[in-house]
């Protein structure tokens, strides 16, 4: 295709956005003194600044591009990842799990696993998610380049080194600090830079409801316009899933594992101010969390409808003769959007692919820092040394990403496999930590061998029906199933076996005695008071109204 | 002696700031375009987007950084 030629004012744009994130690493390195500032942000964030960062760092540009594309090819069953395969996890993490992780003071997740079970448990979560988060970092940064060259004709590896290097000097000079105000900015931007794609495609069509039947009509026998009332046959929908991949897979064990234990999001919670801030910061982005969809499914939708209007002049690009599905929400940039707004489109998504790798790199310095680094190579390290180490660390993260990009480049199918590298680390995960946090005598060796044999055999399961050791159809229970479902059931049956293997071997292995467990299982833990607090100021009552709005859209797009 | 480091702005107040100078931006080049009778090639060129969405954004600036200017964190 021919590139998105860019006017000055649209470099201008882009100009002010590099501008701002620099100066405001700099402006905040006065505030970073010591590796409590660096690493939790001082723990001074009010319930605005984390819910909004806590939601941004999930809300990355590939996100945006891949999730547009993917309403493009499966219908509105793309929106069970904003509601189902969000909002029940978001809530419970605030309501359950956030009184134990923010009153163990704890610096990392994997710092939980160390109080709870053991020093092993903590190492091995420690360097699997340190392999996950810079794996993803470099896959991202690849494909960052990758869009701004296809899109923009930028050189690709000139956009990934001034990338790199601009999230490199923001991390470094002021840590979490930088990255949080960075994904606030991101949030506004992609907010106020997409929005007006799923405007003015509205205004182009007519209406939303001429989009929902112009797509029905398109797809007679298969629903790309409904959320469940086609999910009991995989042929009806456009997805080729059933219900119970949908509620056990990406609702429960997928959604579960990445919203309560990815360090990535839940360090944002950990940088508030106090325990009902931090019980807040999932409750609050639970609201926008169920927004986004009216830019990324609906501008799916609206890409329908115009690529098979034969006078729209909308195609897809196809490389090979492959549909790129990503190309949708660019191409809809280029349709509507005059220079200045093409400018504010790309900022946009240049904003989400910096901030997500400043997310990635924050949360990775941190798990470096205190549960590999502290933990195994120096045990006596002093305060200042570990503040060295996290800025240290952030180069090397960063350093470390861009080898994956080139390694990426030369091997392009990795990037296919970026949902199933979830799958392999957070599924089995959140077994361990929801049998850590609510069953006391749930042993420090159960956990070990549950993590172990869960992330072993997930990986195996993925690698199995890859070289067709196994048949899909004997995890996904259904004779048809897509990429995603093999997705969603894979996460399912890894979560039931660490959850298997860690109550077995916590039979015959040794407990820790209940009274070193205060504070860190339900039931040996006193509940947190909300006595004399406002009805209005409780998180709860955020939570219910969150699950009022949950359940509304769910029966309206049923 | 060591001189104390003044009270961090919230990050509100630099939202402000950016969107303002962005939508400035967005709004000149659109009321540029109209007064100059430039075409585009984009699909409903004659709406100007750019020139509502850039006073929006303009306003949306203008108000956090002024509900901001004086407030501090920490």
């Amino acid at each position: 295709m021919q590139s998105i030629e860019l006017a000055f004012s649209d470099w201008l744009i882009i100009a002010i956005y590099f501008i701002f994130v620099l100066g405001v690493g700099l402006y905040l390195k006065r505030y970073t003194k010591n590796e409590n500032d660096f690493f939790l942000a001082g723990r001074r964030n009010s319930t605005w600044v984390a819910g909004l960062a806590f939601l941004s760092a999930n809300l990355g540009a590939l996100e945006l591009l891949g999730m547009t594309g993917n309403t493009f090819k499966y219908g509105m069953y793309v929106a069970h990842f904003y509601w189902i395969g969000a909002i029940p996890a978001m809530l419970f993490l605030g309501i359950y799990m956030m009184p134990f992780y923010y009153s163990a003071k704890i610096k990392s997740v994997p710092g939980y696993l160390k109080l709870r079970f053991d020093e092993k448990t903590r190492v091995l979560n420690g360097i699997a998610f340190a392999i996950m988060t810079l794996l993803v970092s470099g896959i991202n940064l690849y494909a960052m380049a990758l869009v701004l060259h296809t899109f923009l004709g930028w050189h690709w590896e000139v956009s990934m080194w001034v990338s790199a290097a601009t999230v490199a000097a923001y991390v470094t000079l002021s840590g979490l600090l930088s990255a949080i105000f960075t994904e606030i900015m991101q949030f506004f931007l992609i907010w106020f830079g997409l929005f007006l794609v799923a405007i003015l495609g509205i205004v182009e069509i007519g209406s939303v409801g001429e989009i929902f039947n112009r797509v029905d009509e398109l797809y007679r026998t298969v629903s790309y316009t409904t959320l469940w009332s086609t999910s009991s046959d995989p042929s009806l929908n456009g997805m080729v899933v059933t219900w119970g991949g949908i509620v056990l897979g990406l609702g429960f064990v997928l959604s579960f594992g990445y919203w309560t234990t990815d360090f990535l999001v839940v360090q944002r919670a950990f940088s508030a101010k106090d325990l009902r801030t931090a019980r807040m910061t999932p409750i609050l982005a639970s609201f926008f969390k169920m927004a986004v969809p009216f830019i990324v499914i609906l501008t799916g939708l609206i890409a329908i409808v115009l690529a098979n209007d034969a006078h729209s002049g909308y195609a897809l690009l196809k490389d090979g003769g492959q549909v790129n599905y990503d190309s949708a929400l660019p191409l809809l940039i280029a349709r509507y959007y005059p220079p200045g707004l093409v400018g504010l489109g790309v900022t946009a998504l240049l904003a989400g692919f910096m901030a997500g790798q400043a997310g990635n790199i924050s949360a990775f310095n941190t798990v470096w820092t205190y549960d590999i680094y502290q933990s195994v190579l120096n045990k006596k390290a002093t305060e200042a040394h570990l503040l060295w180490m996290g800025r240290v660390a952030t180069i090397v993260g960063i350093l470390i990403s861009v080898g994956t990009a080139y390694w990426a480049k030369s091997f392009p199918s990795i990037m296919d496999y970026m949902q199933a590298i979830f799958s392999w680390v957070n599924a089995p995960l959140f077994a361990t930590m929801l049998l850590g946090m609510f069953v006391w005598w749930i042993t420090p060796n159960g956990a070990f061998w549950g993590l172990l044999l869960g992330m072993g055999s997930s990986f195996t399961l993925f690698v199995a029906v890859k070289f067709d050791w196994i048949e899909a159809h004997v995890i996904t229970l259904s004779s048809i199933a897509s990429d995603q479902a093999a997705n969603f059931w894979r996460a399912w049956w890894a979560w039931l076996i660490c959850f298997g293997v860690t109550i077995i071997v916590s039979f015959f292995t040794k407990r820790r005695p209940s009274e070193e467990l205060v504070g860190l299982v339900k039931g040996l833990t006193p509940k947190v008071s909300t006595e004399g607090v406002l009805w209005y100021r409780r998180p709860e009552t955020y939570a219910i109204i969150s699950v009022v709005v949950f359940v509304i859209l769910n029966i309206y797009f049923w | 002696m060591e001189s104390e480091t003044p009270k961090m702005k919230p990050i509100w107040y630099f939202v402000g700031l950016m969107l303002a100078l962005m939508g400035l931006v967005v709004e000149v080049s659109g009321l540029y375009r109209y007064f100059s009778a430039e075409h585009t090639k984009t699909v409903l060129e004659n709406l100007h987007p750019e020139i509502w969405w850039g006073a929006i954004m303009i306003i949306a600036g203008v108000i956090l950084l002024l509900a901001n200017r004086k407030a501090t964190v920490g």
